[in-house]
């Protein structure tokens, strides 16, 4: 896709501002390139997105093409984690887990409107995560229910975007996540702040 | 040198406990196993639910019954049109409403389309579990050109909510029948595939046969339904023993095993993709003309007193039971979904084998995380 041709490129203009001498430039191109061309996202589905997740791996849209293909079990092998379906409060302890075990670089999409904000389970409930922000922090959002395969493609497309404004001088911040305690009780069962 | 040599006598023998789950490839979706083993054979398996649970019974008590439709996509969300049929129906007997026949034609037809889909992931999610890759592709190519019929007339791939009570959203696309009759004709050619690929694989033969085994009486005690029942020899298929939409009027068979292992468990989902063909071709020239829908009231109320209406998901049978108080939300709504009683057979059919196997009864059973926690 042309550059002109994604949205948001105001946002990633401003990843892009922050300079730096030839040397660094240039290492940085190459680990870039290399980083953002093999994501390998974490088989990790928890409802329906999970199987449009598995049409773009398939044959027709075949992700692979996009250097994300190789499903990984364990999430140390890992390097985004595809948020596909609702989280609910028993689950969350054990996303933030699974997150925690991921090795550096790791990024986040938030998959469908369950991901993004509790979707269809919204109103009236007592058990989702309205969001998965909430728990972990997320890169790309992709909103659907479900998406389109070719929303996960975007969504994938503009996570390797994000990837390449990355530089070894300054590399990314991880924004504050809430530990372990905050979001558990002792008995293991889900305490959330805004929920 | 003595000291190394082990005397089998003091070593004790204890169970040993792990976790499958909640997130692990095979247990597709987010389901947890407590598995007890005796070295690798399996003792008890516990299975623990809830890792989905997303209250939607309870929901359904603050939502209007074109509302529920709308849920009820979500619990199953490989049988989303037929268990759209189900709260339809259901609303339009106890309303006494007939829907014009077009309206049964083409839900018996998109059902049938979505039990082909249906059947057609899990055979490739299958040959995944057992370590066949290509099974993966296969079964989705094969996939994609249903969601296309369904985006074209329903308007989504994967959760369409194209029943409304009284009818359907919207008459079906000019191209339906043709795409379906073209679809029909590029399945049947295809379909042979699958048993060359992997019916006849020597490892899927050794994995599958003689493991996990379920009785006639097991099946029926512990309510297991749909395509694992029926390798069972429990003669539990609702199209055709209590028909609803234009079942009725199509001629199939009913496949019915009397084995009961996870092989023929395999066996009786392929050959029900063919009966679902049969179905489809018998109907689709017939689609008679006539209204999309019927009028109905803009606010529904059910009368009071309570209701029960069973469908043939592609997993089994699934139930709506709603209780009106005559409001225009139920009073409560409980769905029985077959997920949840096919899993109940877990520790039956794999206590006593290898902890291997347990991944291939699981996924034998085809379970649908969502269905069993609603």
């Amino acid at each position: 896709m042309k550059y002109e041709d994604f949205n948001d490129n105001e946002t990633l203009e401003l990843f892009k501002q922050t300079g730096g001498n030839l040397f660094f430039t240039t290492v940085d191109a190459i680990v870039n390139w290399g980083r953002s061309n093999s994501v390998w996202p974490l088989t990790f589905a928890t409802a329906c997105c999970g199987i449009e997740m598995m049409a773009a791996g398939a044959s027709r849209h075949d992700f692979a093409r996009f250097g994300i293909e190789v499903y990984r079990a364990s999430p140390r092998q890992a390097d985004v984690i595809v948020v596909a379906g609702t989280i609910v409060n028993k689950m969350a302890p054990v996303l933030k887990r699974l997150y925690d075990q991921m090795s550096e670089p790791k990024y986040v999409i938030a998959m469908g409107a369950c991901a993004i904000s509790g979707g269809p389970f919204y109103y009236n409930s007592y058990h989702v995560i309205k969001g998965v922000e909430n728990v972990i922090p997320v890169d790309v959002y992709i909103p659907g229910c479900p998406p389109r395969p070719e929303a996960l493609l975007y969504g994938v497309m503009q996570l390797q975007r994000k990837i390449q404004t990355e530089t070894l001088r300054n590399p990314r911040k991880q924004p504050d996540t809430f530990t372990e305690t905050d979001i558990m009780n002792t008995d293991g069962s889900a305490k959330l702040k805004n929920v | 040198m003595e000291d190394l040599i082990i005397d089998n006598n003091t070593i004790q023998e204890e169970e040993y406990i792990i976790n499958m789950g909640p997130q692990h490839p095979s247990t597709h979706g987010v389901l947890r196993f407590k598995v007890s083993l005796k070295g690798e054979t399996v003792l008890n398996v516990q299975p623990h639910c809830g890792y989905i649970h997303r209250g939607i019974e309870k929901m359904c008590e603050r939502l209007t019954y074109p509302q529920i439709i709308h849920l009820t996509d979500r619990m199953d969300y490989l049988s989303a049109h037929i268990n759209n049929e189900a709260v339809c129906l259901l609303v339009e007997n106890a309303l006494q409403i007939e829907v014009p026949e077009r309206v049964k034609y083409v839900r018996t037809i998109l059902s049938e389309l979505t039990r082909l889909a249906s059947h057609q992931l899990w055979w490739c999610a299958f040959g995944m579990d057992l370590g066949a890759l290509t099974t993966y592709f296969y079964g989705l190519r094969d996939r994609e050109p249903i969601l296309d019929i369904f985006e074209e007339t329903t308007g989504a791939r994967l959760l369409q909510s194209y029943n409304t009570p009284g009818g359907l959203m919207n008459d079906i696309h000019p191209n339906f029948i043709k795409r379906v009759k073209d679809y029909i004709v590029y399945f049947r050619k295809k379909l042979p595939e699958y048993d060359e690929l992997l019916t006849g694989n020597v490892i899927l033969q050794e994995r599958t046969n003689d493991i996990g085994f379920l009785t006639l009486e097991d099946a029926i005690s512990y309510g297991v339904t749909g395509p694992s029942g029926r390798a069972s020899g429990f003669a539990c298929d609702v199209r055709k023993h209590h028909p609803y939409s234009a079942y009725d009027k199509v001629d199939f068979k009913e496949i019915l095993y009397t084995k009961g292992d996870t092989f023929h468990r395999y066996k009786a989902r392929v050959e029900e993709m063919w009966e679902s063909l049969k179905i489809i071709e018998q109907l689709i020239d017939n689609i008679p003309d006539g209204d999309f829908t019927v009028k109905m009231k803009p606010i529904i109320r059910l009368p009071e007193g309570e209701y029960y209406q069973r469908v043939e998901a592609a997993r089994g049978e699934f139930g709506v039971y709603i209780l009106s108080r005559g409001e225009k939300y139920p009073y409560r709504a409980k769905f029985r979904s077959p997920n949840f009683s096919n899993l109940s057979a877990i520790n039956l059919l794999s206590a006593g084998h290898k902890i291997a196997d347990l991944v291939a009864i699981s996924g034998s059973l085809d379970l649908v995380i969502p269905d069993i926690d609603r």
